[in-house]
């Protein structure tokens, strides 16, 4: 292992990427550390032969009964002691950004607050330390904890059935969009009907899972005010129609006021309707996606139940379905019987119970992203009926709060009221050559995490913001206050370079991510150093 | 409500603002059809973290939590001792309440400690690049396979039937509805398989797994060997990542894909999620990959540091030409198995593997020395399957009822299957006790 005694990694190198030097890149201390701001090599650079994080006794001497291969040579893994390994992670937290350090209002990911006691309860050792293979008979209290959050979720959505098993929003969507085609089998439409609609303002996710599942995309215009061209979208519908995949409240933040004339419309032609449920906090408590002809919607409880985001992952994604689809919610399926809960897992355990169903198949291991069942739930019962509804209001209030104190002087996409985030375009910066990505980077110099940038696609430079319930106003006046001077700032006219060299304050200015993408370095090696990867 | 800081003075000045009476104005878009009166019946309202508490509480009571009992399940998910360390980490709010880097100036924390467990991940594989991490296990074989179609351009796998009968199962599901065949071959409990002579020049992939479900270790060179001799991809999943550190790697052996269950290392086993999922290759594969991937370069000072890169693969940049549809992948999992890996280290990851290795011989000695109980494995890591004299379901839930978990009845997985229905799998790891199996071989020889 290679020792670095050079923490700073901070060699004399050139700007990359266009972007200006400025002072700040002569810090002037001798190990390269600015105070709290530390700098941390990699786990492989601080290894060494002879330390050890942990205390396992001597194995048993025993004969070998592994067919003869027993790996020769080391794995490559550095040692380290338990303090060195608690005090470079620790180091690592904290160049992040994080929801318990501020604002974070990155659109369409919903960062709200993520109450601790949900930690607690998941570690329970009677949720959290049971193998999803134990006899069912000693599973009862979490059969019947998965049952009581699909009641909530069923109950919420207005819809007669929920598949618990998907693992994310995406494994969701895939769910749903198989339960359509088995539908459509069923009907022996599967062959005729090839197209999805989507909108092109439409999370990648959408057409993704569409063209995995053989479907050809097929996109849907906006019109003027943000929201499906009713009459495009009409003209497009015909019996080689499979489904529509939207997303509501749609991804410019906005509610689509025809939404019952699109469900209606859709079914006309025998193509189901599938809702993309990412914008779900919008709506929570107070509008159920059943009462809009809906046939199924993936949930992220990572977005509207606030499962921890935990730097990408992991989620959680269950689909609700109308009773056209619920014949069709991949297994298992989670059944109560008497006062018993039993779990079936195929075609025969189905029969043996008496119910009718013909699932889809089986999308995951075992039953689903239960620690992350365990946390929405208790987030849910926390807020109850009467929380979840002010949730969606708080959401809602406060992102028309930001778009109103904001709209004189940033440019808002499309005319209000909208839902639970608040989309601008860049034409604000029009001829202050500052871009959405300067804008964006110069707010982290200023303590926060940008919104989302360049999304949806439909809107130019597209700064999208989600403050969520959870902000405080006088919190979101600070917030606000730092986007008007920035705002400022930009259309002086002469700041432009100013905006180009932000963030200077981040544990690290601006990466350079056409020289990762054009030579790709995904590992450490002893040899690839960062001088090799400057070169 | 604890979580919501807006008072009304603060939601009656916001509306000021907006220049709206209430906040119902706001919603106004929502069709009159769909507007509701009030709260959604049915359902109550809010509670304070006590009674929160202890509704969980009463929910965990109504299950068997192993504690100190005697436990033998694995069959994919394996009870490990995770260091103190690792919950503690994966519970700073910087980590915990952290979303994917899109902003790397200020998520170096996540992108560094993905870019040390694609690394680690490419150590214990012996493969040449690993992704920033899956969902789990299972959802990263049926990736792997989509892979190794866009690879080869050919749409028939084979699957061993040493495979874990669920990722059977969720291949199965996904050949069905994405369009390709997958070939399952019947079910392997002995580990005598050979695939060799199935493979042709439509099969774009195999999967095999090691050990297998039953337990079995094969060597797979020739069967890798016989696939690139015929154009295809050598898959091998891995449920017990702990055998990596005594056992030759997939990389070793040929395998151009590995996919990994990652939970033993760092993770509980939480009824069956979230886990964590392992995904390596071949570098000449890197860009046929589903998921996030992590790489270096610089900033605008000369540093080092870390972005996600080659998102091109990615549904977010190509859409419908995207390589998968996955966004999310399972971050505080993987930051979990990564601190736990450095803490054991090389040296600790070895010892525990043999630990591991230690204990099941032993409980194999011990259950198959059992009159009527016969052992099928000649070589296995920590998990064996013993031929009982009579139906394996029953018996575990007898033992079940004396507070032991012994095991997987092969047929909770396999029911169609009448050659299965006397098979236990029983796995040992570091956490098995004299105090455990003395009982577990006790009430065995009872049952039985």
């Amino acid at each position: 292992m290679v020792q670095s005694l050079d923490r700073s990694q901070g060699r004399d190198g050139g700007s990359a990427g266009g972007v200006a030097a400025s002072p700040a890149n002569t810090h002037g201390t001798f190990t390269g550390n600015r105070a709290l701001q530390i700098e941390e090599p990699l786990i492989f650079e601080m290894g060494q032969p002879g330390r050890c994080g942990v205390d396992l006794p001597e194995p048993a001497k025993v004969k070998d009964r592994l067919n003869g291969l027993r790996r020769s040579g080391e794995v490559g893994l550095p040692g380290l002691s338990e303090p060195q390994v608690v005090q470079h992670y620790t180091r690592l937290s904290q160049k992040n950004y994080a929801i318990d350090m501020g604002v974070y209002p990155l659109g369409s990911c919903t960062m709200k607050h993520n109450p601790r006691i949900n930690e607690k309860v998941a570690r329970l050792p009677g949720i959290g330390d049971l193998h999803p293979l134990q006899p069912v008979s000693t599973v009862q209290g979490a059969l019947e904890l998965i049952d009581c959050l699909a009641h909530w979720l069923k109950t919420l959505t207005g819809m007669p059935a929920v598949a618990m098993s998907p693992a994310a929003g995406a494994h969701g969507e895939m769910c749903g969009m198989m339960a359509i085609a088995a539908a459509l089998e069923a009907k022996g439409e599967r062959a005729q009907r090839r197209i999805v609609l989507a909108p092109e303002s439409a999370h990648g996710t959408n057409p993704a899972t569409a063209a995995a599942l053989g479907f050809t995309v097929k996109p849907i215009p906006a019109n003027d005010r943000g929201r499906v061209d009713l009459a495009a979208l009409k003209a497009a519908l015909g019996p080689d129609v499979a489904a529509i995949m939207l997303t509501n409240p749609n991804t410019c933040g906005l509610f689509e006021s025809e939404i019952v004339e699109i469900s209606k419309a859709v079914h006309a032609v025998g193509a189901y309707f599938y809702c993309d449920g990412a914008n779900f906090n919008a709506i929570v408590g107070r509008v159920r996606p059943g009462d809009l002809g809906v046939d199924c919607m993936h949930i992220n409880l990572h977005k509207t139940f606030s499962t921890p985001h935990g730097g990408g992952g992991p989620g959680a994604g269950p689909v609700v379905l109308s009773a056209a689809l619920a014949p069709y919610a991949p297994y298992p399926w989670i059944v109560k019987q008497g006062d018993k809960w039993t779990i079936a897992e195929d075609g025969g355990a189905l029969k043996s119970l008496g119910i009718e169903g013909t699932p889809l198949g089986r999308l995951k291991a075992f039953h689903g992203q239960m620690g992350m069942f365990t946390r929405a739930l208790a987030y849910i019962m926390s807020h109850g009926a009467d929380g979840l509804k002010q949730v969606a209001e708080d959401a809602v209030l406060s992102a028309n709060y930001v778009m109103a104190a904001l709209g004189d002087t940033m440019s808002p996409a499309f005319e209000g009221p909208c839902m639970h985030e608040a989309l601008f375009d860049d034409s604000f910066l029009k001829g202050t050559g500052v871009s959405t990505l300067d804008f964006a980077k110069a707010m982290i110099d200023e303590g926060y995490h940008p919104m989302t940038m360049y999304f949806p696609l439909v809107v130019h430079g597209a700064m999208l913001i989600e403050p969520t319930e959870s902000v405080a106003k006088e919190d979101l006046d600070q917030f606000i206050g730092a986007l008007r001077s920035l705002t400022a700032r930009a259309k002086t006219g002469t700041a432009a370079e100013a905006f180009k060299a932000a963030p200077l304050y981040s544990p690290r200015r601006r990466l350079d991510e056409t020289l990762a993408a054009r030579k790709p370095i995904l590992r450490w090696r002893p040899s690839n150093n960062f001088k090799e990867a400057a070169d | 409500m604890r979580y919501l800081p807006l008072t009304e003075a603060d939601r009656r000045e916001m509306l000021g603002v907006i220049g709206a009476k209430s906040v119902d104005e706001l919603f106004r878009d929502v069709p009159a059809s769909a507007v509701l009166g009030g709260k959604i019946a049915g359902l109550p309202d809010h509670q304070g973290e006590l009674e929160v508490e202890r509704a969980f509480q009463a929910y965990a009571a109504k299950n068997l939590s192993p504690g100190s009992d005697p436990f033998f399940i694995g069959a994919g998910a394996y009870r490990h001792h995770v260091p103190a360390t690792v919950d503690y980490m994966i519970q700073r709010g910087e980590f915990l309440t952290s979303y994917t880097p899109y902003q790397p100036e200020i998520t170096q924390g996540t992108l560094q400690y993905l870019f040390e467990f694609q690394t680690q991940i490419t150590l214990l594989t012996g493969m040449e690049v690993a992704n920033a991490s899956m969902y789990d296990g299972s959802t990263g074989t049926s990736e792997a396979v989509l892979m190794a179609n866009r690879v080869t351009r050919r749409h028939k796998a084979l699957i061993s039937g040493g495979l874990h009968p669920q990722y059977r199962r969720i291949i199965e599901t996904t050949a069905k509805w994405e369009g390709f065949k997958a070939v399952v071959t019947a079910v392997d409990a002995g580990g005598l398989e050979d695939l060799i002579a199935q493979v042709d020049k439509e099969t774009s992939c195999v999967v095999v797994q090691n050990p297998s479900f039953f337990g079995h270790v094969r060597d797979f060179t020739k069967l890798a060997e016989a696939c690139h001799a015929a154009g295809a991809l050598l898959i091998v999943v891995v449920t017990e990542v702990v055998s990596l550190g005594l056992l030759k790697p997939p990389g070793e052996m040929g395998a151009d894909i590995v996919v990994c269950e990652g939970q033993s290392i760092g993770n509980g086993l939480g009824f069956g999620g979230p886990y964590v999922g392992l995904f390596a290759t071949r570098d000449k594969y890197m860009r046929q990959m589903p998921g996030r991937l992590v790489g270096e370069t610089v900033d605008a000072d000369g540093k080092r540091g870390f972005v996600l890169t080659l998102s091109t693969r990615e549904q977010h940049i190509r859409r419908e030409k995207a390589t998968s549809n996955i966004c999310t992948n399972a971050g505080l999992c993987a930051l979990a198995f990564t601190v736990h890996l450095t803490l054991l280290g090389e040296a600790g990851f070895r010892r525990l593997a043999e630990i591991n290795h230690a204990k099941a011989s032993e409980l194999a000695d011990r259950v198959s020395a059992i009159p009527g109980v016969k052992l099928l494995n000649d070589s296995f890591f920590n998990e064996f399957t013993v031929r009982l004299p009579k139906p394996a379901a029953p018996v575990v839930e007898a033992l079940a009822a004396k507070r032991i978990l012994g095991g997987l009845p092969v047929s909770r997985l396999l029911p169609d299957d009448p050659s299965v229905e006397n098979l236990l799998l029983l796995a040992a790891t570091e956490t098995a006790t004299e105090e455990g199996m003395g009982p577990l071989v006790a009430a065995l020889k009872e049952v039985l």
